[in-house]
């Protein structure tokens, strides 16, 4: 019988694959795993389970017992209306926040790109509204925002003329000036990002393209803005998820109102849980999910395969 | 041809030593310091001053007055014990386990620990399911204890922690644990006295994000706590100005406003570069 005395490599590979497999299991134990995972399944998984069974209940503040009703839920938040504008709203205000972010995050890491002792400041000095929570920062807007307040002060004082905008009680341009307040609070983080992938431009790219001949703005276009890509993954990603499931802002600002054309998924989620309607309220937040399910994975896949290709 | 090059330069002199420097500074007052200035001035006015909330100074000093009814009505002590008590748990847990599971997911090859790997990070993009929390907790009899929401922050951070350390398990070479492991050393002894120090860049950054996050949480503790007796600093202040509705108390409100960013922003200025360099880091590979 011709047995191999000599191992093929192939051979050899497995064995060595497969006896590193089994030390692991005594040199990295499984158990190991065990309080991470006892925590995301019963904290995260187990909830989101509950998720796809309690949006087919009548689970309620007013009853008792809980039974199941089907697809009631979901055909009345269909009926009035609310499922689509509540997610036409979410839709807009992401995508609204993930462009504002950027662009503020971008104009900000070029404009204090050079190490100079005032840039250093002035980036400090964008990072405290990074630090300070999304509520703080809408009151504070809620306020400045009053149609007697102090934006419009400042706009009168500069055309001479009475300003009384209400900017936070327009039923279509006020999403805008929410999102515009989100992208406020974290354009801080976007521009540090930004920053740190300026800096990972290798200087001889840079030398190259000066001795091309190419001027700041198109070393910028085609030098430097491709090389972030990365970056601007990171970011949009982080800005749309964040938005998608944003709830501070809004609420400090404008509660949902006016006429609820600010009210994103989480703030509709808030309010009929307030008003003890919590099976409705399961129901949103699994429509939440699936938002998030349907748009993140697409979208984080096409930035990736973006940053591939350059 | 010459020419042009010098007046390029000159030009480009112009820009960087005078108009860039006034540029950032008029952004700087303009973006950041005009809403801070209006929440601290406002904070210093008598309550019928704050009514109309503008960027003047107040024709009466009214901060003590402000600040000590933020601390007596708005309860800052037992917002401040809350912010922390559910905080400095729920990171220390969160770190803790999501190393011990990250040492472990980036160290197997196998098919298995990669399908965990992939769950365990599901949670960067998928939302927290936080009704049904709720349910689960009062379930659990956790409702509106702070045990409950040290839990719930846990399993919704634990996958930025994972994925951030596992990240960083990966570049440690193999061989620092083998040598131990010559000596005799069992895993949980490697994990303590090699793996968790090595680790101590990425926790940090890691840390940071967490407590960012939990600190300035109102959503998720709304839910959780809602109704119980702990509080936090955000808790509080949503509550203050949810009764501005019919009491007009913007000077109060701007006063736990500045109350409950000071301890981050103080955070902040003492570990700066630190903070900076940590979210960087993770974030740009």
């Amino acid at each position: 019988m011709a047995y191999p005395i000599v191992e093929t490599p192939r051979q050899l590979q497995r064995n060595r694959l497969r006896t590193s497999r089994r030390r692991q299991t005594t040199t990295h134990p499984a158990w190991f795993l065990l309080p991470a995972f006892a925590v995301l399944g019963v904290f995260f998984f187990l909830p989101t389970i509950f998720n796809f069974i309690y949006a087919f209940t009548d689970w309620s503040a007013f009853k008792n017992e809980i039974n199941f009703i089907g697809f009631d839920n979901f055909s009345s938040l269909l009926s009035d209306g609310s499922l689509f504008s509540a997610l036409r709203v979410t839709l807009i205000y992401a995508a609204l926040v993930g462009i504002l972010q950027n662009l503020f995050g971008l104009g900000l890491a070029v404009l204090f790109e050079r190490d100079t002792r005032i840039n250093r400041f002035a980036r400090v000095i964008f990072f405290i509204p990074v630090l300070m929570s999304a509520l703080a920062v809408g009151y504070i807007f809620q306020a400045l925002l009053k149609p007697s307040g102090a934006v419009n002060g400042i706009l009168e004082f500069f055309t001479g003329q009475h300003v009384d905008i209400a900017w936070l009680g327009d039923t279509t341009w006020t999403l805008l000036v929410v999102a515009f307040v989100n992208s406020w609070k974290w354009m801080g983080l976007a521009m540090i990002i930004f920053l740190a992938g300026l800096k990972t431009v290798p200087e001889d790219v840079l030398e190259a393209a000066k001795m091309d001949g190419a001027g700041p703005w198109k070393t910028f276009f085609r030098v430097k803005f491709p090389l972030l890509a990365p970056a601007v993954t990171f970011n949009f990603a982080t800005a749309l998820l964040g938005s998608l499931n944003g709830f501070d802002t809004v609420q400090a600002t404008t509660g949902g109102g006016p006429a609820q054309t600010t009210e994103v998924l989480n703030i509709y989620i808030f309010q009929i849980f307030g008003y003890g309607l919590y099976a409705q309220a399961t129901t949103m937040s699994l429509v939440l999910f699936f938002l998030v399910l349907v748009l993140a994975f697409p979208v984080v896949g096409y930035l990736r395969r973006r940053e591939n290709v350059l | 041809m010459i020419t042009a090059v010098v007046s390029y330069k000159r030009h480009k002199n112009l820009w960087v030593r005078f108009v860039q420097p006034v540029v950032v500074i008029a952004l700087c007052v303009i973006a950041v310091g005009i809403p801070l200035w209006l929440a601290l001035i406002t904070s210093a006015k008598s309550q019928g001053e704050a009514n109309l909330p503008d960027l003047s100074l107040p024709t009466s000093w009214h901060i003590v007055d402000n600040y000590v009814q933020a601390f007596t009505d708005g309860e800052v002590w037992r917002g401040l014990l809350g912010s922390l008590l559910v905080m400095v748990p729920s990171v220390i847990g969160v770190i803790l386990f999501g190393s011990l599971a990250a040492w472990i997911l980036a160290r197997r090859s196998s098919r298995w620990a990669s399908v965990l790997y992939a769950a365990a990070i599901s949670g960067l993009i998928l939302p927290p399911a936080v009704v049904t929390i709720v349910l689960l907790l009062r379930q659990l009899g956790l409702a509106s204890s702070p045990a409950g929401m040290i839990f719930v922050y846990m399993g919704m951070y634990m996958s930025i922690v994972i994925f951030f350390i596992t990240g960083f398990v990966r570049t440690i070479p193999i061989e620092l644990e083998e040598a131990a492991r010559i000596d005799g050393a069992k895993p949980l002894k490697i994990f303590f006295t090699i793996i968790l120090p090595l680790l101590r860049p990425v926790i940090a950054t890691a840390t940071i994000l967490v407590c960012l996050y939990i600190w300035n949480d109102v959503f998720y503790s709304f839910f959780v706590l809602g109704g119980g007796s702990t509080t936090t600093l955000q808790l509080n202040l949503f509550q203050i100005a949810s009764s501005n509705l019919y009491q007009n108390n913007w000077n109060l409100i701007f006063a736990y406003v500045v109350i409950s960013s000071l301890p981050l922003l103080i955070v902040f200025i003492f570990a700066q570069r630190r903070i900076i360099s940590g979210i960087t880091g993770g974030a740009v590979k």
